[in-house]
């Protein structure tokens, strides 16, 4: 059984954003980067369906900047097999329906059993590329996964969709399928020593991209610091033990609930 | 010809209000664009829902038949959503952000050789073309978005970018049953169900104290507690936190947890992701604790402290103490 887990590089959670010069973007080059999250996720069910199955391959590919190799050599120090790189410089100019495509084109005679994505990025969020590439494919697709029964796999694959308010479904797919990952799923695991030494012995194959011009794409035009909706009273002036004063203080006297 | 189609969103004829924004958003694009809505019903019989939805301000109600559509698959509402579009050549296909329509809406745009703005938490008219702006960077920062290339245009909103009870009543909707063909479908649904149902209801909570990653261990949800217990709240939690099981699932807020409004609404190290504030923006009063400056749990927040919480909170506890005598 062959898995494709597609992982993308975003911003790191904790980095200070500062808007590019065009004001279309941020500003990629002096930031921290890490994988995205459900994208970890994805990785890690895909490894464990394989174990489960006692036999497989997990490819894992990106699409995205020479930088993004730094995802794909980690998750291969985690346990994917090997890895795809489609190369791309201007990855977040690409619309979602470029991105699928880009991605169908690269991936196509892989003839992949499973493909996995998570749910969607942490940077652009467009929550598309999963669903374009499996219609692409030509194959089926679930979203917002968060439970595979393992034990199903016999040319179908029983799974656990997270629906709204703390509804569940299950639905049994037929195989081939695509299916993207919701972030906590399960555990997921730490690169041991040995997989990182291993990981260098693995191919990461590069793909060179053309991307096709896609006359119905959406463009950013123009990225800004969100609205202030609330003028927000900022208490303690950097000390929380000043601020946690202050805020008991209006607790009592303008919220009235002291 | 019907220039713009609106999703209602059901489950057995049982309307998910949400699509009350969806007619909302609708309403407003068409009045700005001078464009007629219809709306659309995907079910296996005549719907009892297309009679409610008569009586809002629409052109149409278009209920799109066939049996294989009695409960949700990706597959049979795309091959009906793909025959009811190029039957009546929309302008806008506009749908509310919620989880079916992520799972559905690309991939029928896609068969349209489209793609969807999703999740846009408000749009400008500029001129005949309209300007949406999307939230990304996990909130940290906002996108005006446009799109080339011709119609249908696929927009879907954020849950509370418009609001239900401001979609208009009145008109003369007429209602049309459509029977649609189905192809076979490759996945097989089971019911629904809710998951060990939720045995605190946050719903109805006065006060809320939530904790997010910024607690970093299992062990100091313990401090968060003795806040609670101190201000008489409720424990509550983010999605990481749960994910963690630091805290069980029926204490998480958000898009996937419980929706609520208390009367004042204190998140711990929250930074304040989309998914975190749709469950929680409606409170009273919202305070945010949190070390880093620019969380976007500061932009919704009445009161906000920047620093840590393990500095805060113990005397925050004493301080309520002492205020309550």
């Amino acid at each position: 059984m062959k898995i494709i887990v597609l992982m993308k590089q975003v911003a790191n959670k904790d980095a200070v954003l500062r808007i590019g010069r065009d004001e279309k973007w941020i500003e990629e080059s002096d930031i921290a980067h890490q994988t995205n999250e459900s994208d970890g996720y994805a990785l890690e069910e895909a490894l464990r369906l394989k174990e489960a199955k006692g036999e497989g391959e997990v490819v894992v590919c990106t699409l995205g900047a020479q930088s993004a190799k730094t995802v794909l050599k980690d998750a291969l120090a985690r346990g994917a097999d090997r890895a795809i790189h489609i190369v791309n410089e201007n990855e977040n100019r690409l619309s979602p329906f470029q991105i699928a495509k880009t991605i169908a084109d690269a991936i196509r005679d892989e003839n992949a059993d499973l493909v996995f994505t998570g749910l969607q990025s942490d940077d652009a969020s467009y929550g598309q590329t999963g669903v374009i590439l499996a219609e692409l494919l030509n194959i089926p697709h679930a979203t917002i996964v968060i439970d595979i029964d393992r034990e199903s796999l016999n040319g179908n694959l029983r799974l656990k969709r997270e629906l709204e308010s703390g509804w569940y479904q299950w639905f049994t797919y037929n195989l081939p399928a695509l299916l993207t990952i919701q972030s906590g799923i399960s555990q997921i695991r730490y690169a041991s020593l040995k997989g990182i030494m291993a990981a260098k012995k693995k191919e990461i194959r590069e793909v060179s991209t053309n991307i096709e011009n896609f006359a119905s794409a959406q463009h950013i035009e123009k990225v800004y610091l969100p609205l202030k909706t609330k003028q927000t009273q900022m208490l303690g002036d950097g000390d929380a033990k000043k601020g946690a004063v202050e805020l008991v203080e209006k607790l009592k006297t303008e919220v009235r609930v002291l | 010809m019907s220039d713009i189609l609106v999703f209602i969103e059901h489950k057995n004829c049982v309307l998910n209000k949400i699509s009350l924004e969806a007619i909302a958003a609708a309403q407003s694009i068409a009045k700005d664009l001078g464009l007629k809505v219809s709306a659309i019903i995907p079910c296996d019989k005549d719907c009892a829902l297309a009679e409610e939805i008569s009586r809002y301000n629409l052109e149409k109600v278009i209920v799109i038949k066939n049996e294989k559509l009695n409960i949700y698959t990706p597959d049979g509402y795309a091959d009906a959503w793909e025959q009811i579009i190029k039957q009546t050549n929309p302008q806008y296909v506009v749908m509310a952000h919620t989880y079916q329509v992520r799972d559905f809406a690309p991939k029928v745009a896609a068969r349209l050789g489209k793609e969807v703005v999703g999740d846009c938490i408000r749009y400008q008219n500029s001129n005949g073309k309209l300007v949406f702006t999307r939230r990304i960077f996990l909130g940290k920062l906002d996108a005006d978005v446009t799109i080339e290339g011709d119609a249908p245009y696929f927009v879907t909103f954020q849950s509370g970018a418009f609001r239900g009870d401001n979609a208009e009543k009145g008109g003369n909707a007429q209602t049309e049953m459509t029977n649609v063909e189905v192809k076979d479908l490759r996945m097989s649904p089971e019911e629904p169900f809710q998951e060990a149902k939720a045995s605190v209801d946050l719903t109805k909570s006065g006060i809320i104290v939530a904790v997010g990653r910024g607690i970093k261990s299992q062990e100091n949800i313990a401090l968060a507690q003795q806040l609670a217990d101190a201000l008489g709240a409720d424990l509550a939690a983010s999605r990481p936190i749960c994910d963690a099981e630091w805290l069980p699932i029926d204490r998480q807020i958000g898009s996937s947890g419980q929706t609520v409004a208390p009367k004042v609404y204190i998140a711990l190290g929250i930074s304040g992701a989309i998914q975190h504030i749709v469950g929680m923006k409606n409170a009273g009063t919202i305070v945010a604790i949190n070390k880093d400056k620019e969380a976007p749990i500061f932009d919704i927040a009445d009161y906000g402290i920047v620093g840590d919480i393990f500095e805060a909170m113990p005397v925050l506890v004493e301080e309520i103490k002492k205020a309550k005598g």
